[in-house]
């Protein structure tokens, strides 16, 4: 069984839950931006949740399959065609040798996850088949997914054709999108005014967001106090001497535009960031379109760990509606 | 009368670098295929080609601008 690309769509790349383990070397861990909607896609058709299937964005690929399989589609809200016929997402569809996948346009949402019963299983490159192109690690051959690509699948398992998961257990991000963030070792270097009004204004994701990083413009500049530069850091105010990132920390190159580092994020530099978003809102990230509106809210590490938490508990919720 | 539509979300140009003329005026022949405007999302240009034939009319969205998945940038007559 192999799922056939007639149309790649745009940087549509395997993924799984990522290869932690490896970021102190400068190596990303990788894996699906909505880790949530890959996991439920994925128990949709009953792999393991670390199953590698498709991420997809803005726009859908098309696919055709070259045996009777299943399929779900899940993530960002797109409609989802089977030989041009409407089918639903967040639910396990049976798919026939030779039927097409394709989708409209995008509704709400960002990315599109698509798996498919057996999983893919492309091989593993650091314990994991996700792709990190810049590093030409995993995928198919360390590149995002291209027309003619012939990507092998495994052995199915046990799939209930027609299950599915009820839009109240979906996990999509609000409008303005609100990320929770705690404040890191460096929001000292911030005027205290100036941190208000980062907490304070609207901002907007910018077209150039990708897996590496979500940057966000149209808030104030950064007011920084002052020092005298340490030694080792460049000229700017917004820069350290070089140090560690972490999985979603929110650096600001020159005080004017945010990033929030992802998935296949550089793991240290020389900037200084905010603080980081937490675990449990990265997933909303990877749902965000350009020019969507988000709020940064402060919240304290006991929050952001009950936030956690009840992301499990909603997994958790999910997993005993599908057993 | 038919509409192009953005195949995604993303900031529309409708030409091919800062200063040059439109990709279409109206009154322009289209043909299945032409490139009709860029969209920019994630340091990429994707091109928007036109799904039917017919004549160039307008562009019903400015330069530069935002615009969602399935959105309308131009018409044909």
């Amino acid at each position: 069984m192999a799922l056939n690309i007639i149309n790649p769509g745009l940087s549509t790349s395997i993924q799984d839950l990522g290869r932690p383990g490896y970021f102190h070397l400068g190596i990303p861990i990788g894996g699906a931006m909505d880790r949530f909607s890959m996991r439920v896609a994925n128990m949709l058709v009953g792999n393991s949740e670390d199953a590698a299937g498709l991420e997809a964005v803005f726009m859908g690929p098309e696919i055709e399959f070259t045996s009777d399989t299943a399929i779900a589609v899940t993530g960002a809200d797109i409609p989802v065609m089977i030989d041009g016929v409407e089918a639903p997402s967040w639910t396990a569809l049976a798919v026939s040798k030779g039927q097409k996948l394709s989708f409209g346009f995008l509704k709400t949402g960002a990315r599109i996850y698509i798996a498919v019963a057996g999983g893919i299983t492309t091989p593993e490159a650091l314990g994991s088949r996700s792709t990190y192109p810049i590093g030409a690690l995993g995928g198919i051959e360390g590149r995002n997914i291209a027309a003619g690509d012939a990507l092998p699948t495994g052995s199915a398992g046990a799939v209930t054709i027609g299950a599915s998961v009820p839009s109240t257990m979906h996990r999509m991000p609000a409008t303005p999108a609100i990320l929770r963030m705690v404040k890191g070792l460096y929001w000292h270097r911030l005027t205290e005014a100036s941190g208000q009004q980062f907490l304070a204004d609207e901002w907007k994701v910018a077209p150039e967001a990708d897996r590496m990083g979500y940057r966000f413009r149209g808030g104030k500049t950064l007011e920084f106090v002052d020092r005298e530069q340490p030694f080792g850091a460049g000229s700017d105010p917004s820069n350290i001497v070089d140090g560690c990132y972490s999985y979603g920390s929110i650096q600001v190159p020159g005080g004017t535009e945010p990033i929030v580092l992802h998935r296949d994020a550089v793991s240290g530099g020389g900037y200084f960031t905010l603080g980081a978003i937490i675990s449990a809102d990265m997933d909303y990230i990877g749902q965000l379109q350009p020019h969507t509106p988000v709020k940064f809210e402060a919240v304290s590490m006991d929050e952001a760990l009950s936030a956690r938490q009840e992301r499990h508990k909603l997994l958790d919720a999910i997993r005993s509606e599908l057993s | 009368m038919s509409d192009i539509q953005s195949p995604l979300p993303g900031t529309f140009y409708f030409t091919p670098s800062p200063g040059e003329p439109a990709f279409k005026s109206a009154g322009e022949s289209v043909s299945e295929g032409d490139v009709i405007g860029l969209i920019e999302v994630m340091k990429t240009f994707i091109e928007v080609k036109a799904t039917a034939a017919g004549t160039f009319d307008s562009y019903v969205i400015d330069n530069e601008q935002p615009v969602q998945a399935g959105q309308v940038i131009a018409k044909l007559k």
